[in-house]
């Protein structure tokens, strides 16, 4: 351990701080470093092969005597399992093998349960041998609904005491089975600060309203699956999956073989969203009919099994009530809020309220329900983006009752400095002054507001990655690293920090991931995969850079490598070039494996900020919202590849804007079925729905780790939602309570304000 | 997708004697008898392709009529420098139907024929009154987008656009079959779920459309056609209409109009007609219209927004014709 002096902050704010720093571990860069290949604009490595279609997926994976997998599932919402026969789709044409997923005598709990699964040599036979399955199923009563569930009369979905569900690596606030449950309804999940009740009493405006969210589905454009392969008793699987490591630790349990006998490998992925940490019940399936068949089988779930079975974000109804004082300083919040995750739990909602704005007297009450519906699992933020819809609707309430502009109370009760200066950053972009008069502009039946809104998120990555970085006797240099680029340009990443690192051109390193044959990579989960993966590939290039600088006859201690060139690291002044200096290297060239350290301990504790815009247009006799503009000013460290950062910010927004107009899983209440598994019915914005988007990045350098990185996958899409709702309140100049906002919903928010005006 | 086996016909009249086996289906474009195959809701034995049928001439202008073939394109539709002139309410609504790639491949024909989109019709699970069953799951379940009139006993919505603006121009249906063709005016073509919920045409076992006929463009007509819906980019309708004006200045001396995506077929509205003949075309004569094509909606449970949405459509319509 040394100890190391930096300098923490963000624009305007800086404070110098002494951190330890482990041994073999480079400090964080300095803020006055001048990168040579960070924080610019480069396109993703991988983005020929992607475009061009080159780029195999594991979706696209074909091998061999390939058979193809797929499940019989229960089209009851709840019924026990009574018989099932799998000898007639044994006899089909086509047929390989098939396997009982569930037991006769098994309670199903959801529409679309995995019962059995075939293996044949067609999709097409594979469909037809899982018709003729004999299945025998004892229907019982069942509920869907959020607050029918709640009844004391409804249908139990877990009888038993214990609630069964299922955690898998990723999965955040799961069902927690110490709480006590009452019928379906699981919690509270509780919380207290200060005196709420006192608060409330001495508040001089208090507002009080319920909220509601949708279920949103995950809606991965490249299904959840594999392609399970046997060689002897090692098993490869192609896994769509956003954990290489935690599918092939599932994959070994669930298969009853060594980890070290099961390899993963992910090299392209389309779309996990939180949804594809585990093995999965389709990877388990699909090993299980590859063994008995004797031959390779792809399990990968249609359109309409996506809908049904791989994940959701639950929904909610959150009650809140919230007291200020007439300064505009907020005293008071209570939060009631109920969701469902279906047979899964993970509904809570409070992260927002109880960490954004500074309030003293904070009361949370979290109720997990169960319905007979696929069950939840992590989704980008999990209970973020639903919680930050209705904590800040509730702010620009208040704001309004109290006469207050909405960024104005925003700016006076927010205690982060850096989210302040988003504020700023963002109002003076977006040109939140021109508010009124946008409004006042609004000519005929369309009307146009502005909203902002507040985001929150925590991770800062941790232990447990390593990777492999060797530099060849040519200068060139390769980082071996067992991480799978989900789509979010993680491989760019790598490329990137080795690079600069190793004071090399991106052109100079090459980068392989996605294979559990690599060194240990992080599941992508989190908002956590550059902060957990980059101070490892930073600590790795640094050692073999030293290395090499040994080999080739400099004193690493006094001797860097910038820009090609072998530079005395006092004065800056090039010595040689990198290459040369590379030829005196050992054939085999130098490697060195390293660790990610932990997190500094002294360093700038913090959250993750942010803050977005929304300009709206509302067609007020048609309900109908479309969004113009958005300003999304974030915040994660520093940024590796501003290009990448960018994109992921749009489509966080773009996510952000689907959920607050479009998405909505629709369950039949009377048969227990989603009536819109696909996504036609289910309805995802397209590009004419997709507004002009503006990223905005303020970086922040805390010294948590070697990069002074944190992630911005989750945090991008958490107020995107509760902004637009903002600005169709302030257009139409009715409170929107509800998500999405349908034609519907704003109809009804103009006819509500209409009978409360007369 | 059932198995099945699969000709592809070189034409109508081949097509027409294919498809007259009563297991078999006939696929132009596909983009929506696939979906059904795919979702086994229909397991023809037997697809006749007539998307390789090469048509002579997309669209025939004459002095008696305009005849499009049944098989050109909605992108057609949606660019053809004629129809856009003439018939401009057609050439909108093609050009707002689902995607670009669909528009590419979905034929007039098959847009004018394509089964509705209720999705309890389109899932497997439901064996609704459409399939042969006794329910309608709309009626009493998630029906915000299903009719606002003719409820009973299919609650379902005719889902073509074209449908729609075809209706207005008071067109009809061409078709061929190997006992021979006729000509029937769309309005008698499509057909309520009275008698029989299980269809929405009239067209018999081997009965092929081969064209669509519009009366020629009337000097004095004015036409649009307006869809509301929720998502911008490939949405069905929550509700359209068409009109057609025959305008003498700004007075208005016929009219046609039409609902869409309200009830099993598009509605022509009479009343509406009856409160825009003679009169001068303004925003409070276009609400009046609204008003009377509305007024004998039945909406259920969910769906009275849809009412506050057609009138909006109507309206707009009938003033966009206006000019």
């Amino acid at each position: 351990m040394s100890k190391e002096t930096i300098e923490t902050g963000f624009d305007d704010h800086w404070e110098k701080r002494t951190i330890e720093v482990a041994s073999g571990d480079p400090a964080p860069w300095s803020p006055k470093r001048r990168f040579d290949v960070l924080g610019k604009r480069v396109p993703r490595l991988d983005g020929p092969a992607k475009a061009s279609g080159a780029a195999v997926y594991s979706i696209d994976v074909r091998l061999p005597g390939m058979l193809h997998g797929r499940f019989l599932r229960s089209s009851y919402p709840a019924a026990t399992l009574t018989s099932l026969d799998l000898e007639p789709a044994r006899r089909m044409p086509g047929v390989k093998a098939a396997i009982a997923v569930a037991q006769p005598g098994t309670p199903l709990r959801f529409a679309g349960q995995e019962v059995a699964a075939v293996a044949a040599d067609t999709p097409e036979h594979a469909e037809d041998a899982v018709r003729a399955i004999v299945a025998k199923y004892d229907p019982k009563p069942f509920v869907v609904d959020l607050e029918k569930a709640q009844e004391p009369s409804a249908p139990l979905v877990f009888e038993a005491t214990r609630v069964e569900t299922k955690t898998t690596a990723g999965d955040i606030q799961r069902g927690n089975r110490s709480l006590p449950r009452k019928g379906n309804v699981m919690g509270p999940r509780a919380s207290n600060k200060g005196d709420v009740d006192k608060a409330f009493s001495e508040a001089d405006v208090i507002v009080e309203r319920t909220y509601r969210t949708q279920v949103q589905t995950h809606t991965c454009l490249e299904t959840h699956g594999v392609v399970a392969r046997w060689q002897g008793d090692e098993l490869t699987v192609w896994a769509s999956t956003q954990g290489i490591f935690s599918v092939r630790e599932e994959m070994a349990e669930a298969l009853g073989v060594p980890k070290s006998k099961v390899r993963v490998i992910t090299e392209y992925m389309g779309g996990g969203f939180g949804s594809k940490f585990g093995a999965g019940v389709y990877g388990v399936a699909a090993g299980r009919l590859a063994r008995e068949a004797g031959a390779p089988v792809k399990l990968f779930l249609d359109r309409k099994e996506e809908q049904l079975s791989a994940g959701n974000r639950p929904n909610s109804i959150q009650w809140i009530k919230a007291g200020a004082k007439k300064d505009g300083t907020l005293v008071a919040l209570h939060l009631i809020s109920h969701g469902t995750g279906g047979v899964n739990g993970g509904a809570g909602t409070s992260g927002p309220l109880k960490n954004i704005y500074e309030c003293p007297n904070v009361r949370t009450e979290e109720y997990d329900v169960f319905t007979n519906a696929g069950p939840s699992s992590a989704m980008r933020a999990p209970g973020h983006p639903q919680g930050c819809f209705a904590l800040e609707a509730t702010m620009d309430e208040l704001a309004e009752r109290l006469g207050m502009d909405p960024y104005q109370f925003r700016m006076k009760n927010d205690p982060s400095p850096v989210r302040r200066k988003e504020f700023e950053m963002g109002a003076d972009k977006f040109g939140w002054s021109r508010r009124e008069a946008l409004r006042k502009s609004s000519d005929g039946p369309v009307k146009r507001g502005m909203g902002m809104a507040a985001s929150v998120w925590y991770n800062t990555g941790g232990t447990g990655p390593k990777a492999t970085v060797t530099i060849h006797r040519d200068g060139s240099a390769e980082v071996v690293h067992g991480l799978q680029d989900i789509g979010t340009g993680t491989r760019t990443m790598v490329a990137l920090v080795a690079a600069e690192e190793l004071g090399l051109p991106l052109e100079r390193v090459t980068v392989k991931v996605g294979d559990t044959d690599y060194p240990y990579g992080p599941g992508s989960g989190g908002s956590t995969t550059t902060p957990s993966s980059s101070p490892a590939i930073r600590r790795a290039a640094w050692g073999a850079k030293r290395r090499a600088l040994e080999q080739a006859g400099f004193n690493p201690d006094t001797h860097d490598v910038r820009r090609g060139s072998v530079i005395d690291a006092a004065s800056g002044r090039p010595m040689a070039s990198f290459e040369q200096a590379c030829h005196k290297l050992p054939a085999e060239g130098v490697s060195f494996t390293a660790d990610r350290a932990d997190n500094h301990e002294d360093a700038w504790k913090r959250f993750i900020n942010g803050t977005q815009f929304a300009e709206v247009e509302v067609d007020t006799e048609t309900g109908i919202v479309s969004v113009k503009r958005v300003v999304a000013v974030h915040d994660c460290g520093v940024p590796i590849n501003l290009l990448g950062l960018e994109s992921q910010i749009h489509g966080g927004v773009i996510q952000g804007v689907s959920y607050a107009l479009f998405e909505d899983r629709t369950l039949d209440v009377a048969t227990g079925h989603m009536v819109n598994p696909n996504i036609d019915f289910y309805k995802v914005a397209g590009a004419l729905d997709v507004p002009e988007i503006e990223a905005m990045i303020l970086p922040v350098y805390d010294g948590v780790n070697n990069t002074d990185t944190t992630g911005i996958g989750e945090p991008a899409t958490v107020p995107t939602a509760a902004a637009i709702a903002n600005a169709v309140s302030h257009a139409i100049g009715a409170r929107i309570d509800q998500i999405p906002i349908t034609p519907h919903v704003v109809l009804a928010a103009l006819s509500r304000a209409r009978e409360e005006r007369s | 997708m059932k198995a099945f086996t699969f000709v592809e016909a070189s034409d109508f009249e081949t097509a027409a004697r294919e498809a007259a086996r009563p297991d078999a289906a006939i696929k132009a474009g596909g983009t929506d008898l696939l979906d059904r195959m795919k979702e086994r809701t229909d397991e023809p034995a037997h697809l006749v392709g007539i998307s390789g049928i090469v048509p002579r001439e997309k669209i025939r202008v004459e002095s008696s009529a305009t005849t499009l073939h049944a098989l050109v394109t909605l992108a057609f539709l949606a660019e053809d420098p004629a129809v856009r002139r003439h018939y401009p309410a057609l050439a909108e609504a093609a050009a707002g139907a689902a995607t670009p790639q669909i528009r590419n491949m979905a034929t007039l024909g098959g847009n004018v024929c394509q089964r509705p989109r209720c999705w309890y019709f389109r899932l497997e699970d439901y064996e609704c009154r459409k399939k042969g069953g006794v329910d309608c799951f709309a009626f009493h379940g998630e029906n915000q987008f299903h009719a606002i009139f003719h409820t009973e006993p299919c609650a379902c919505v005719h889902p073509s656009a074209t449908a729609t603006a075809l209706m207005a121009y008071g067109a009809t249906v061409v078709t061929t079959a190997p006992g021979g063709g006729r000509e029937v005016p769309l309005d008698q073509f499509l057909v309520l779920p009275d008698a029989d919920p299980t269809v929405e045409t009239i067209l018999k076992n081997g009965e092929v459309v081969t064209a669509i006929k519009l009366p020629p463009p009337h000097p004095a007509a004015k036409s649009a056609y307006v869809k509301i819906k929720h998502k911008q980019t490939f949405d069905w309708p929550l509700a359209d209409a068409a009109v057609v004006l025959h305008m003498d200045g700004r007075t208005c001396r016929q009219a046609r109009v039409v609902l869409g995506a309200v009830a099993p077929v598009p509605l022509r509205r009479p009343k509406a007609e009856e409160a825009l003949a003679g009169r001068a075309i303004d925003a409070s004569v276009a609400r009046q219209a609204a008003e009377q094509a509305l007024a004998d909606a039945t909406p259920l449970a969910k769906n009275g927004y849809k009412v506050t949405l057609a009138k909006v459509a109507l309206e707009r319509a009938i003033l966009a014709a206006a000019g």
